[in-house]
């Protein structure tokens, strides 16, 4: 749908640096896009649940148990802030959950590897959820209302999931050898996947220079993923852990560190479907879903008869 | 086998009251990506949390009343099956969300009057203990007690479902009611109520949700009981396996 006076009104937004509402026209394909990217942070909250929720039974003790469950409640309740924004660009929930089930709507792939010891918990808030923050952080300034303002709110309660991580290394690191190998061993695992999650080089990412444009991205994603370096490895020694990179350099020209090359075959199989357990995030998704339908029913059943009662005594009165 | 958990009454009604919250919190965490929809995901972890940190308040004090030194995590753990003194009820497994719910509204409607009864003890710190407890049971007893209803009157099925799920776990109904020489003690000074005196009040809120929402008591009424001596369906065993594991394989750490 073209619309000069409409797109003048946008683009003067968007050059205003103000922040573009639900109501205001947009041009389709910042729509589809922001629909894309904010469905695929929604699923991410959703389904980053599984590999948390997989060390809620066994965490160590019942304070860490408490403190993961937590977390786990505050990503369900992200998924649930993120599908409302979502639904302002004109797409329902139950549409958003379809396109995930059948896989044409993505989450990030992060979420396709599999946690294998309670080091995980830690690794997953001090990297995955540290990664993350260094986007949400971008995104509060993102063009689009509801999306940044979704993202203010998110952004308080990640700084407390990556705080809760690195506590958990901490604890590691400063204990026993076994413990020490726990924490080594969830950081060579996690390592590289967490600099993955910032995306393609620039030069390869198909979205970047548009969404940059359009002010829904503020930060490239090399600009990000190095940001985040400079800000993790200096913890990572804190820790007396080693980054499982024979490359890292500092460079004292530039004040960076210098990472070895990412493996991108990795990235782009993840991300087709083929991580470890990508499969099986999916299908414990479906699973539970189809589980629930008759309660769903039951739910809308009973409110259509609250209804219609509450219809009849009036007419009755 | 000694089942007493603690050397004192106190610290073994607490232990009791502790080892229900913290199976039915660690039922809840299993639940938590498994609910029909994200609000249910997010009440159940929410559930969780509130009967984890009672557990952790109730373990807390019966380490102190024992005078034994044992933390929290001492309770939870390094004890076995054997020593868990829960109610059967909790342990109960979450076959469906119908079972998972009707687990909750049986528990539910007996702790509102349980901590009810506790926030008037004599032992002021119990008294405070309950006080929590009681605006977060009353709470969970609304929330369990809307979806009773919903399930009963919602569709055939989900009314055949929630039947089915009240049928299963009748039979471990009647053992929260059961009251011991532990009891006895305590409430000869005022410190906690006999279990038995909480019935009325079950009855009273069960049958009434009941006649709302379409559902009825169980036509087999056998009970039975054996989890506050320490003998239990085989679920527990399960249960304390995967929620003790990191300190069974790792004995002595600081996590």
């Amino acid at each position: 749908m073209h619309n000069d006076t409409g797109q003048q009104a946008f683009d003067a937004i968007i050059e205003a640096d103000e922040k573009v509402e639900p109501r205001d026209w947009m041009p389709d394909g910042y729509r589809s896009t922001l629909i894309r990217q904010i469905a695929q942070h929604a699923h991410s909250e959703v389904i980053g649940m599984q590999p948390e929720a997989n060390w809620i039974t066994r965490a160590p003790t019942l304070l860490r148990k408490s403190i993961l469950t937590a977390k786990v409640q505050d990503e369900a309740g992200h998924g649930l802030y993120l599908y409302s924004a979502a639904e302002t660009l004109g797409i329902s929930r139950d549409e958003l959950q379809e396109l995930l089930h059948s896989g044409r709507q993505k989450y990030s792939s992060i979420f396709n590897y599999p946690t294998l010891s309670w080091a995980d918990m830690g690794a997953i808030g001090w990297l995955v959820d540290g990664a993350a923050i260094m986007n949400q952080i971008m995104l509060q300034r993102t063009s689009y209302g509801p999306y940044a303002r979704a993202m203010v709110k998110i952004c308080k309660e990640e700084s407390f999931h990556a705080r809760q991580g690195y506590s958990i290394m901490m604890t590691l690191a400063q204990g026993t050898e076994e413990q020490k190998a726990l924490a080594q061993d969830a950081l060579d695992r996690w390592w590289w996947p967490s600099l993955m999650m910032f995306g393609p080089h620039d030069a390869e990412s198909p979205h970047t220079e548009q969404s940059m444009a359009w002010k829904i991205k503020r930060v490239t994603n090399d600009e990000l993923r190095q940001m985040y370096i400079d800000q993790t490895v200096p913890q990572a020694h804190y820790l007396g852990l080693t980054i499982p990179d024979d490359d890292l350099v500092f460079d004292e020209e530039t004040g960076h560190w210098n990472i070895g090359p990412i493996d991108w075959d990795e990235f782009w199989a993840t991300v087709k479907g083929n991580g470890r357990v990508s499969r099986e995030r999916i299908a414990h998704k479906v699973k539970a879903w189809d589980e629930g339908a008759w309660v769903r029913e039951a739910a809308t059943a009973y409110a259509a008869k609250q209804r219609s009662r509450s219809e009849s005594e009036k007419e009755a009165s | 086998m000694k089942t007493i958990t603690t050397t004192t009454a106190l610290g073994t009604y607490l232990v009791r009251l502790g080892d229900d919250n913290v199976v039915l919190g660690q039922r809840l965490g299993e639940y938590v990506s498994r609910a029909p929809e994200l609000e249910e995901d997010l009440a159940s972890a929410n559930t969780s949390l509130d009967h984890l940190g009672m557990a952790r308040y109730l373990y807390t004090y019966a380490g102190e009343a024992e005078g034994d030194g044992r933390s929290e995590d001492d309770f939870a753990m390094l004890r076995s099956e054997r020593e868990f003194t829960n109610a059967m009820l909790v342990e109960q497994p979450n076959t469906d969300f119908a079972h998972v719910l009707v687990r909750q509204f049986f528990f539910d409607a007996y702790q509102v009057p349980l901590w009810t009864a506790l926030a008037q003890s004599t032992d002021a710190r119990l008294a405070a203990i309950a006080a929590k407890g009681l605006k977060e049971a009353q709470y969970h007893l609304r929330r369990s007690s809307s979806w009773m209803v919903r399930l009963g009157d919602g569709t055939d099925v989900s009314n055949e479902r929630a039947q089915a799920a009240i049928d299963a776990l009748w039979r471990y109904t009647d053992e929260l009611f059961e009251s011991d020489v532990v009891e006895s003690e305590l409430e000869a000074d005022r410190v906690a109520p006999l279990s038995s005196s909480l019935k009325d009040a079950w009855v009273e809120t069960v049958d009434r949700i009941f006649e709302t929402a379409g559902l009825a008591r169980s036509e087999d009424d056998f009970q039975t009981s054996g989890g506050r001596d320490g003998t239990h369906t085989e679920h527990l065993g399960y249960l304390l396996a995967e929620m003790q594991w990191m300190q069974r394989s790792y004995p002595g750490l600081s996590w």
